[in-house]
């Protein structure tokens, strides 16, 4: 049984069409990046997954329930999530960040597993345990939000462009230590991402989408091989191929 | 005298046959008697005429002085909010939008009466026996040099005159707008000035024309000249107690009190009373008191009205009485404090200065009253705004499609003038401390509304997004994350709020709700600085300890970590 399985997600936004049929299966342990152009529906679809966003037709299961009749507040609860800006709330600590998510869940040992969090993903919550965001660089701030997003162990984590917002020598760091803290914790991801090498470099499987479809799902590793069409001609604007076809 | 006014006789005779009714005495009946004046210093004069004579009669009396304008007391008479306030028949008549102004005392008086009766219920006792006239006066010199000495004059040389009004004359049909209209009367200009400022400013020449009362004593001390009223627009405006019906029926024995003044002042008699309190700068209930001793209604009678004092009713038109009256000394002569003739320059700012914290000191028990009865309306009216703005404001964050038109409803409610608000409360809620607090929580909404909207929308929304995906719930994000970082707008609208608060509260006393309005507002009508600082000055400190002390609660709820927060 996948562990996310997403089937004919139709969803509109007034005239425009931002899901159109898209359909995707996700088994446990994998770490699949959806990429695509702007406005091909990915954002739209990662946030199918936690009902940030209501389908008007078509299925979304989780752990083989469907997602319409889960509390949503519940079901947040039990998936991490990571947003581009990282969206740490700016009147708390570090720490009280990193514990968000276990101490909603009422968890005793909610500030342990912050700390833990912290830690695992490269900051030493006795540092920066006590600062508030605006103390910690943007590199810093975004493994926060990675810690606060996997601080209750879930088994599903949620990106939407995580390492969008920052230079090129950080988030090359940052992609390092997601990949290195995702494997050691077994956590099953969906990422958005713009940038191809970088679903190359951090993803297990990459699903390509196109005007609210999936145009092209494969393991990363067969990517290249595989690509037609609009898949082949991303691969080759975004400079994982060098458009050796045509040369 | 009494010839004069046929109906007087049956009101003496109808409140002598009601006082034979067994009654309930006035000693054990618990109900105040409650007296009005309107803003200017012979209406203060004549109701604490009244209340000092019910007193002495053994009635308790509650007094709401210096109510707005003709239109506030007498609706306030016409609710019931108060029983008896002085008046004059001709402005009456205006106010019962009579359109024949004109006419011979008796005759107003008697239609009047009636009007009032039949549209209101409400009851003229007999007329004290003086006229207080409108009078359109100028400086001498410039009347003399112009030849204007009648209103036809005027109305040659007014293109090239500016003319100084009261507010309440420049509104009426009987002032301002039937005067020009009878006369063709069009000047270059019009001012509304108050009380306290028009004969200065006719006197240091800001304005040329202004209007006065026939008993005013500025006209002597000024030495202006009054124009006569060549075709009679003027009706006669005879002071009388004016009554509400319930206490009429009710009251009996305090209506045949009241009663009991009739005829008995003369012109002269109020003028010099009026000069007293104006030019003598001597307190209203002293010369009151006095005044009661004048017409043989109390104590002993002062020196300067010593040989006006009647046996009996005197009329007005006596010019014996009047002539014995004109022969007493200055006011400012022997009886009263040696002061300086004011002149046109500003020379009792010093003195003014000086006297203040005197006066603070000597009238603190007063003071600290109306400082509480102040805090009392910022307070409550501030607390209701608060309970209603704030989850409004918060409330308005998810239908953000209504923010605008319900920031747009409140801000208009703000752009209504202060006295006017207070004047709409009256019908709805009469007056005193209520229809203030209405309207000081009306002008409270916008800044709180507006602030805690702003400040929850503007509260880190990629925050609320990220603490929304991870499971937060709606209440959540509300308590933890929005309001925290709102607090310090939501607090600067509070402050915004409460510092207008302070300042609008000062008009309250225009319709009964007391605060340090009321030595502003008593100050205005008696052109006593003094007086008016003593109100005005403790209301600035006021407003600056609110706004610092706000200003500190800003700081202490502004979140840590962020940006504008202070550790």
């Amino acid at each position: 049984m996948a562990l996310i399985e997403i089937e004919g997600a139709v969803k509109r936004f007034g005239a425009t069409v931002a899901l159109d049929g898209a359909s995707l299966r996700v088994e446990a342990g994998e770490c699949l990046a959806l990429v695509g152009g702007s406005g091909s529906g990915k954002t739209t679809l990662l946030r199918t997954i936690n009902r940030l966003t209501e389908l008007d037709r078509g299925t979304v299961l989780v752990r083989g329930e469907p997602v319409g009749a889960l509390d949503p507040v519940g079901l947040r609860r039990s998936i991490g999530y990571v947003q581009q800006d990282g969206g740490l709330i700016p009147h708390w600590t570090c720490l009280a960040n990193a514990s968000l998510v276990p101490a909603l869940l009422a968890r005793a040992d909610a500030r342990d597993r912050g700390r833990r969090a912290l830690g695992d993903a490269g900051l030493d919550a006795d540092v920066f345990g006590a600062r508030y965001p605006r103390e910690l660089s943007g590199g810093q701030r975004q493994r926060v939000a990675i810690a606060r997003a996997m601080a209750a162990r879930p088994d599903i984590l949620l990106m939407d462009e995580p390492f969008g917002a920052l230079d090129a020598i950080t988030r090359t760091d940052a992609q390092r230590a997601f990949v290195e803290l995702r494997e050691s914790a077994g956590t099953t991801a969906v990422f958005v991402t713009h940038d191809v090498a970088e679903a190359l470099r951090v993803a297990t499987h990459v699903a390509v989408m196109q005007s609210g479809r999936i145009v092209l799902h494969a393991p990363a590793a067969g990517l290249v091989a595989s690509a037609t069409g609009y898949a082949a001609e991303l691969l080759e604007k975004s400079g994982v191929t060098n458009g050796g076809r045509t040369a | 005298m009494i010839a004069r006014y046929p109906i007087l006789l049956a009101c003496l005779w109808s409140a002598a046959a009601l006082e034979l009714r067994p009654v309930l005495h006035a000693q054990q009946d618990p109900t105040p008697v409650v007296i009005a004046s309107k803003p200017f210093a012979e209406s203060y004069l004549l109701a604490e005429t009244f209340a000092q004579l019910l007193e002495d009669r053994g009635f308790r009396v509650d007094r709401r002085m210096g109510l707005g304008a003709t239109e506030i007391a007498l609706q306030a008479l016409v609710r019931g909010d108060i029983d008896v306030y002085p008046e004059y028949t001709g402005t009456g008549l205006a106010a019962a939008g009579d359109p024949e102004l004109r006419g011979d005392p008796a005759e107003v008086f008697a239609r009047v009466s009636d009007t009032f009766l039949a549209r209101w219920g409400a009851r003229w006792l007999p007329p004290l026996g003086f006229e207080n006239d409108y009078a359109i006066a100028m400086r001498r010199g410039h009347a003399d040099s112009l030849g204007v000495t009648t209103l036809t004059g005027l109305a040659r040389a007014a293109p090239d005159l500016t003319g100084g009004f009261s507010p309440d004359f420049m509104g009426r049909s009987d002032g301002l707008t039937g005067l020009a209209a009878a006369y063709d009367i069009r000047l270059r200009e019009t001012r509304s000035l108050l009380q306290a400022v028009k004969y200065q400013a006719l006197a240091e020449g800001a304005v040329d024309v202004i209007d006065a009362y026939s008993t005013d004593g500025a006209i002597a001390r000024y030495d202006l000249t009054v124009l006569a009223d060549d075709r009679g627009f003027f009706p006669p405006y005879d002071a009388a107690p004016l009554v509400s019906g319930d206490f009429y029926a009710t009251r009996p024995r305090a209506v045949l009190a009241l009663a009991s003044l009739a005829g008995r002042m003369s012109v002269e008699l109020v003028r010099r009373a009026n000069e007293q309190i104006e030019v003598g700068g001597r307190p209203v209930p002293d010369v009151a008191a006095e005044l009661l001793g004048a017409i043989g209604l109390d104590a002993e009678a002062p020196e300067w009205a010593d040989q006006t004092r009647p046996s009996q009713a005197v009329d007005p038109a006596d010019s014996a009485a009047s002539g014995a009256a004109a022969a007493l000394p200055d006011p400012a002569g022997p009886t009263a404090p040696a002061r300086p003739r004011p002149s046109t320059t500003d020379d009792r700012t010093e003195s003014t200065l000086a006297a203040l914290p005197r006066h603070l000191w000597a009238n603190r028990i007063e003071l600290a009253r109306q400082v509480s009865r102040h805090l009392l309306l910022v307070l409550a009216s501030l607390t209701a705004a608060i309970l209603v703005a704030l989850p409004a404001g918060v409330a308005l964050e998810r239908r953000r499609a209504l923010a605008g038109t319900a920031i747009r409803v409140a801000g208009l409610l703000q752009t209504i003038p202060g006295i006017a608000l207070l004047a709409f409360m009256i019908p709805l809620f009469g007056i005193g401390v209520a229809p203030a607090i209405v309207a000081l929580f009306l002008y409270s909404l916008l800044p709180i509304l507006r602030n805690t909207y702003t400040g929850i929308i503007e509260a880190a929304p990629e925050a609320v997004a990220a603490g929304r995906a991870l499971g937060m719930t709606e209440g959540q994000l509300l308590r933890r994350i929005r309001l925290p970082l709102a607090a310090p707008v939501i607090m600067a609208g509070i402050r915004t709020a409460a510092v207008i608060n302070v300042g609008t509260a000062t008009l309250a006393a225009f319709i009964g709700a007391g605060g340090l309005g009321d030595p502003i507002v008593a100050g205005l009508s008696l052109s006593d600085r003094v007086m008016i600082l003593s109100g005005a000055v403790p209301a600035a400190v006021l407003a600056l300890l609110v706004d610092w002390g706000l200003g500190g609660a800003e700081r202490v709820v502004a979140p840590k970590g962020v940006a504008e927060g202070r550790r």
